[in-house]
């Protein structure tokens, strides 16, 4: 992937998830969290965000190409089942270092907010990835 | 809530998960809906230069998302954030650590307590580490 900085700057459309009980099970079995808030589908684990996912279709990248390197998550409070979580997702940066091993490596570096359907700031995240 | 003691400079109580198996990481990309192949392909994990399938790095994450909540509940973690420094395959043996580096005053009675987190394999290698804020009575 060539460093295109004109990407900086680049939003999705909103789009709306909701919290549903049997998503929050799934995934607090597959991580193996056994706390019963989240066994039984009322509150969602701290990474559950990580199920709304979004395509940023101006980012064209070969997933076997990709590495994360970084994820950050500030919560206003925990997700819980039923909540409707609207987001957004920012490019907010784009730059090129040179890898010990893999030679040069592209950093993307994506910003997401989800919000409550009256607007209110659920949490925010800050993903990077690199691309080989 | 914290059941803990938090104080700057000390160790919290270690989490050590079961070893990571294939079974995990094919039940984490339905769960998360990533489905790179690379986390349960091996034909492509070795197209891809990889030595083997390797572990969603938000898997290890999610073990740290679980280490925060049984230190301060679900309603109590504020704010964690990761660097993936190296891959983690099945077979691996990983263990989430921390220690406590402030507490502040949160006002109404409150403290956040900030710890530096991280996850080490079976090697004592950091796969995972980061910093997280946390609420604490």
């Amino acid at each position: 992937m060539a460093v295109d900085r004109s990407l900086i700057g680049a939003t999705s459309e909103p789009r709306t998830f909701e919290v549903e009980r049997g998503a929050i099970r799934k995934f607090a079995e597959a991580i193996g969290d056994p706390h019963p808030a989240f066994r039984a589908g009322e509150v969602a684990p701290p990474t559950f965000p990580t199920t709304f996912s979004m395509a940023m279709p101006m980012l064209k990248i070969d997933p076997a190409r990709v590495l994360h390197g970084e994820e950050e998550y500030a919560y206003e409070r925990p997700l819980r089942a039923g909540d409707r979580v609207t987001c957004v997702r920012r490019i907010v940066d784009v730059y090129e270092r040179r890898g010990r091993r893999l030679g040069p490596l592209v950093f993307v570096v994506v910003e997401t907010e989800g919000r409550d359907l009256e607007g209110a700031l659920l949490y925010q995240g800050r993903s990077t990835v690199i691309v080989r | 809530m914290a059941t803990v003691v938090l104080v700057p400079g000390e160790a919290v109580p270690p989490l050590v998960k079961d070893p990571i198996t294939k079974v995990q990481l094919v039940k984490y990309a339905g769960a998360s809906g990533d489905y790179n192949l690379i986390h349960t392909d091996l034909e492509t994990a070795r197209a891809a230069g990889l030595p083997g399938i390797i572990a969603h790095g938000m898997l290890s994450m999610g073990f740290l998302g679980q280490f925060l909540v049984g230190l301060a509940g679900p309603e109590g973690v504020r704010r964690l954030r990761v660097r993936f420094n190296a891959v983690v395959r099945p077979g691996d043996v990983l263990t989430c650590r921390g220690t406590v580096t402030s507490v502040r005053d949160a006002g109404r009675g409150g403290r956040v307590v900030a710890l530096e987190v991280w996850v080490e394999n079976q090697r004592g290698e950091r796969v995972t580490a980061g910093e997280a804020e946390v609420l604490s009575a």
